[in-house]
């Protein structure tokens, strides 16, 4: 069996419900799994010559980034646009925002004009959920300030899976680096704790706060401890624009004791998979040489970007109105530094 | 009180196959190395498995085989977003003539969507559609050039084809429904 066959195995009904996608954390394990089986079909697609088919014709997606961002925001086009949807792109710097126009008032104003789905980043935790309460219009979180950034964490796991040829229950995955400000991180640790596997989170006490084991994650502050035995190791970006006040004394320290080095991989598993969400810091996260290496699926995860995004937008366009209750807290533990 | 009557049993089910593979090599009697069977999921591809291996004794080689999912190119995504499943078609439809396996043939709309799905892959010489049971009530214009059964049912019958490799039953056997 090539590891791209693995299928979850099926349950009836297995029906998607929901309009929006905004969180990981409110998402069944069954959920994420339909999303990953639906995404191994559209990666068939985007291996063909046509890599087009007319599922979402006539269907019209907006892309709201208040937050600046390249790949997430180009990865939901081409995905859009593979399923044959009209999309249109707004940037803060192109939109009303920078005329003081609210973030309700801009999201009725798409939905006026019939826009059948948003996929949004915005600098404040629970910027996505603010819209999809008040929207008829199915919302995507494309990133909501220290929040969640849900397509990545799918992306992540279906690459996993995809790599590894089997669910994830049981595998050793550690999380390297600045977890504190990381959405991605967040979305990762619930998507991962929903399919099993065992989480460690690696980091100076800085970036990965005790706070984090009430999630049932593990906390190590010595990446060396858990290199023998971690079947994946998911290294996150030093978000330099992120961080108010020094959290660790230099890069050069944090190297020193937390990049993974040529050394440091050396005490690896042989098959470890060493993933990143990009973009990449050469020679901070990670040596240039093991970036490009034979365990990275560092270009992987933006190929398989694009057909978990199409997973979204599919299953989504059958789903129906949002039923968590307006206002509903995000989870307990989020602090964004943008609120 | 649903009743259901056994339209083919295993054996009648093997005769078929093995007929339908001939009907298949002879129609494309020219040149028969063109054929290649491409079946809908779930049965229609294994159904398109075992003509496959009919006709490599007869035909003296064995066709190739592929599966491709129409979901995406279902006029009725509007009602309803089924499941998809990976398509795996190794091989280049261009020029060759495509078989085309289902194994009911009903209101004719999914052959329409493979219809629409194949021409992502290719401009085939000639496409040709087996399916084994031809059941009645088309809504589009399509017909069986190769069809086991072909029978008269109500609107509300369902035809169930179970087959021992993905269904859980010890023998072969295609029903039809009644509610």
């Amino acid at each position: 069996m090539s590891p791209t066959e693995y299928m979850a195995p099926t349950t009836p009904s297995r029906q998607w419900k929901h309009k929006d996608l905004l969180s990981i954390r409110t998402l069944e394990p069954w959920e994420i799994d339909l999303i990953h089986d639906t995404a191994s079909a559209f990666k068939e697609i985007n291996s063909r010559a046509i890599k087009k088919v007319p599922a979402l014709r006539g269907k019209t997606v907006v892309n709201l980034f208040v937050e600046p961002s390249t790949r997430t925001r180009a990865s939901f086009e081409l995905a859009a646009n593979r399923l044959s949807a009209d999309v249109i792109s707004l940037e803060s710097s192109s939109s009303s925002f920078k005329k003081g126009e609210t973030l309700k008032d801009t999201g009725l104003n798409l939905q006026a004009l019939n826009a059948d789905f948003m996929v949004m980043r915005h600098s404040c935790a629970g910027a996505a959920q603010f819209l999809a309460e008040r929207l008829r219009t199915g919302i995507i979180n494309a990133g909501d300030g220290a929040h969640e950034h849900p397509s990545q964490a799918l992306l992540d796991t279906f690459t996993i899976r995809e790599r590894l040829g089997r669910d994830l229950k049981g595998l050793k995955i550690a999380i390297c680096g600045d977890i504190m400000f990381s959405r991605v991180a967040r979305s990762n640790i619930w998507a991962l704790l929903k399919l099993g596997a065992d989480v460690t989170l690696v980091g100076p006490s800085t970036l990965v706060p005790p706070v984090f084991k009430k999630l049932g994650v593990n906390i190590s502050h010595k990446l060396e401890d858990i290199l023998p035995e971690a079947h994946v190791i998911m290294l996150l970006r030093i978000q330099h624009e992120r961080q108010r006040q020094a959290l660790f004394p230099s890069l050069g320290e944090y190297v020193s004791l937390f990049g993974l080095t040529a050394a440091r991989f050396r005490k690896c598993r042989p098959d470890v998979v060493i993933m990143h969400p990009g973009p990449i810091n050469r020679g901070v996260e990670i040596d240039s040489e093991l970036a490009d290496g034979v365990n990275s699926v560092i270009l992987e995860q933006v190929t398989n970007g694009m057909a978990v995004r199409m997973a979204i937008l599919y299953l989504l366009s059958g789903g129906q109105p949002l039923h968590v209750a307006p206002g509903a807290p995000l989870a307990p533990h989020i602090t964004s530094p943008a609120s | 009180m649903p009743s259901s009557n056994v339209l083919l049993d295993a054996d009648a089910l093997d005769r078929a196959l093995t007929r339908l593979s001939y009907q298949v090599l002879e129609r494309n009697a020219a040149d028969p190395r063109r054929i290649v069977l491409i079946g809908l999921p779930t049965r229609g591809y294994t159904l398109a498995q075992r003509l496959a291996s009919r006709l490599a004794p007869i035909a003296g080689f064995e066709p190739p085989v592929g599966k491709m999912d129409i979901t995406f190119h279902r006029d009725d995504l509007e009602l309803n977003i089924p499941v998809p499943q990976v398509s795996h078609i190794p091989f280049d439809i261009t020029r060759r003539v495509v078989v085309l396996v289902d194994d009911v043939l009903f209101t004719g709309r999914s052959v329409r969507a493979a219809l629409a799905a194949l021409s992502d892959l290719g401009r085939p010489a000639a496409i040709q559609l087996l399916a084994l049971i031809d059941r009645g009530h088309r809504q589009v214009p399509i017909r069986a050039d190769f069809f086991a059964r072909k029978i008269t049912t109500e609107l509300e019958d369902t035809v169930q084809v179970k087959l021992t490799e993905v269904d859980p039953v010890p023998a072969d056997v295609v029903e039809v429904v009644s509610p």
